[in-house]
């Protein structure tokens, strides 16, 4: 089926079209490897320079401390995997949570098998942790802890400032996984007093294969990738111009434009939300009510399942996602429904859509009037909770 | 992981969905944890499986496995029911993704599963019958 509403934005975003008008001219007028000292290759090292301050004006950062990267999961990587190296003579204890993204989570698990020690801080029924727990957590060996900004699944935004204080008292580095965040939150870096923080461009109109990392001036990080010179020997390998453009363009435009964009994209879900909780009976809001990114709805339905419900939707043209294991290629449910204290089924049972600026009240309309009759078929063949309706 | 026209058909027009009162054997397997539950209902007159009907709870390859093992069943006598396997329902619908090649499993467990109470519920001993492996703890605490 033709996709027709398009409702899955924290998985991918299109590329916006002034973002595609501007990178289009590097990849055939302005191609010039930037490390060339001639006058192609200055377009491409002034296009890097300007990307560098568009995105650091972004996070309140200098632009000297943006490094571009092939994106979020690279980011992530680094940020650990950097600073557990840069840091093994001070300790060797990092602290994390339960509702990380996988390139977060797979790369503490490498670093548990080389000698580091990881915990991983439980979260509320809302998704959030508990500041106590965290303080708990730290001890005289703990080098980084990194909390995402917020949650990809559930959309929760997680006490940032509060947490980089914490941080910063001990003299510990804060990363923060701002994937889903940028452009959708404020971030201001310095008030938040976060030390690294991962950046991906296709989550904000930018093209896939391009991110950023933060890096504080005087934060150790050693880096992932070696070879020439490239963004101050952190990151080797030819820049990829095209993209880097993008993103810095993606980020100038998602920041001017957050105020209006968060609106209009909060009055959407809420609608979105109440509409599906009024009309479903058995169903429920999963993450933060107040506190969560302004397009993400994430709404569990008993008695039934994920991947049945994504396969009918897409027969109807709308595009989602679902916690469900039959969605995660496992058999187990999505790490972060565990987590907030679902039940498997009721975890099996979730569906997440997630909403941006090219979504219309009429897309909440479609999917609020064709989810109940879709729950209930799905409902009427489940072999569940036919007591209960 | 794509699906093959056959199972999207049985996915989207499942057959043989509901319940049979008074069945003569009522399969149930699977676990909500896992995320596939499949009931099955059998209606058995002379030896001949004259209806079968089923629930299920769980992803489109569950759902598509169920409606045509169910099909595949009615009319044959239970010997030949038996030989309602997984490969055959799975080669019935061109296939399944390899990651979903269980839901084909839970279909045959559910028709053995449903068979197995009938012959417990008229004394007799169906040659070849495995008493099925039910993990339904799941099940209960919703009902």
């Amino acid at each position: 089926m033709k996709t027709k509403i398009y409702m899955d934005h924290a998985a991918t975003t299109p590329v916006r079209p002034e973002v595609l008008q501007e990178i289009l001219p590097y990849f055939t007028e302005y191609y010039g490897n930037a490390s060339g000292i001639y006058g192609i290759a200055k377009e491409s090292k002034k296009a890097l320079e300007k990307a560098r301050e568009q995105v650091a004006a972004g996070i309140g950062a200098k632009a000297s401390e943006i490094y571009f990267t092939a994106g979020g999961s690279e980011s992530d990587n680094m940020a650990l995997r950097g600073v557990a190296q840069a840091r093994r003579q001070k300790g060797n204890h990092i602290i994390t949570t339960k509702i990380e993204h996988h390139a977060i989570l797979h790369t503490c698990e490498y670093l548990e098998k080389n000698g580091y020690d990881v915990t991983y801080l439980d979260v509320d029924t809302d998704g959030k942790i508990r500041l106590d727990d965290l303080k708990a957590a730290i001890r005289p060996e703990t080098i980084l802890i990194s909390v995402m900004f917020a949650n990809n699944e559930i959309g929760t935004i997680e006490p940032i400032a509060e947490i980089g204080q914490i941080a910063r008292e001990k003299g510990i580095y804060f990363h923060t996984d701002a994937v889903q965040a940028m452009g959708h939150v404020e971030i201001d870096v310095d008030k938040m007093q976060i030390d690294l923080l991962s950046i991906s461009g296709h989550k904000l109109g930018a093209p896939k294969g391009i991110g950023a990392i933060y890096i504080r001036s005087g934060i150790q990080v050693s880096p992932l990738i070696f070879g020439g010179a490239q963004e101050r020997k952190m990151r080797a390998g030819t820049e990829n111009i095209p993209g880097i453009v993008g993103l810095g363009k993606a980020v100038e435009l998602a920041v001017a434009e957050l105020p209006e964009t968060k609106e209009r994209l909060e009055k959407m879900r809420d609608r979105l939300i109440s509409g599906i909780l009024e009309n479903i009976p058995h169903s429920r809001l999963n993450g933060h009510p107040t506190d969560r990114l302004p397009g993400n709805c994430n709404v569990s339905f008993e008695f039934i399942e994920g991947e049945s419900m994504l396969l009918l939707l897409d027969a109807l043209g709308v595009a989602a996602s679902s916690g469900s294991a039959c969605t995660s290629g496992s058999l187990d449910p999505s790490h972060v429904l565990l987590a907030i204290g679902l039940p498997h089924e009721k975890a099996h049972g979730s569906l997440r859509l997630t909403l941006d600026m090219d979504n219309t009240e009429e897309d909440i309309d479609f999917v609020l009037e064709k989810l109940p009759p879709l729950v209930a078929r799905l409902r009427e063949m489940s072999p569940l909770g036919h007591d209960a309706e | 992981m794509e699906y093959s026209e056959k199972v999207m058909d049985h996915f989207m027009n499942p057959r043989n969905i509901g319940e049979i009162e008074d069945a003569s054997g009522v399969g149930l397997v699977g676990n909500a944890k896992c995320g596939d539950i499949m009931k099955v209902y059998l209606q058995i007159e002379d030896g001949i499986i004259k209806d079968a009907k089923f629930r299920t709870f769980g992803c489109g390859a569950a759902v598509a496995t169920s409606s045509m093992a169910t099909e595949l069943v009615k009319g044959k006598n239970i010997q030949e029911a038996l030989q309602v396997t997984n490969k055959a329902v799975m080669e019935a619908l061109d296939g399944l993704p390899p990651v979903k090649v269980h839901c084909s499993c839970l279909a045959e467990e559910a028709l053995h599963a449903a068979l197995w109470d009938y012959a417990k519920k008229n004394n007799i001993v169906i040659e070849g019958l495995k008493e099925p492996v039910q993990d339904i703890d799941e099940l209960h605490h919703h009902q």
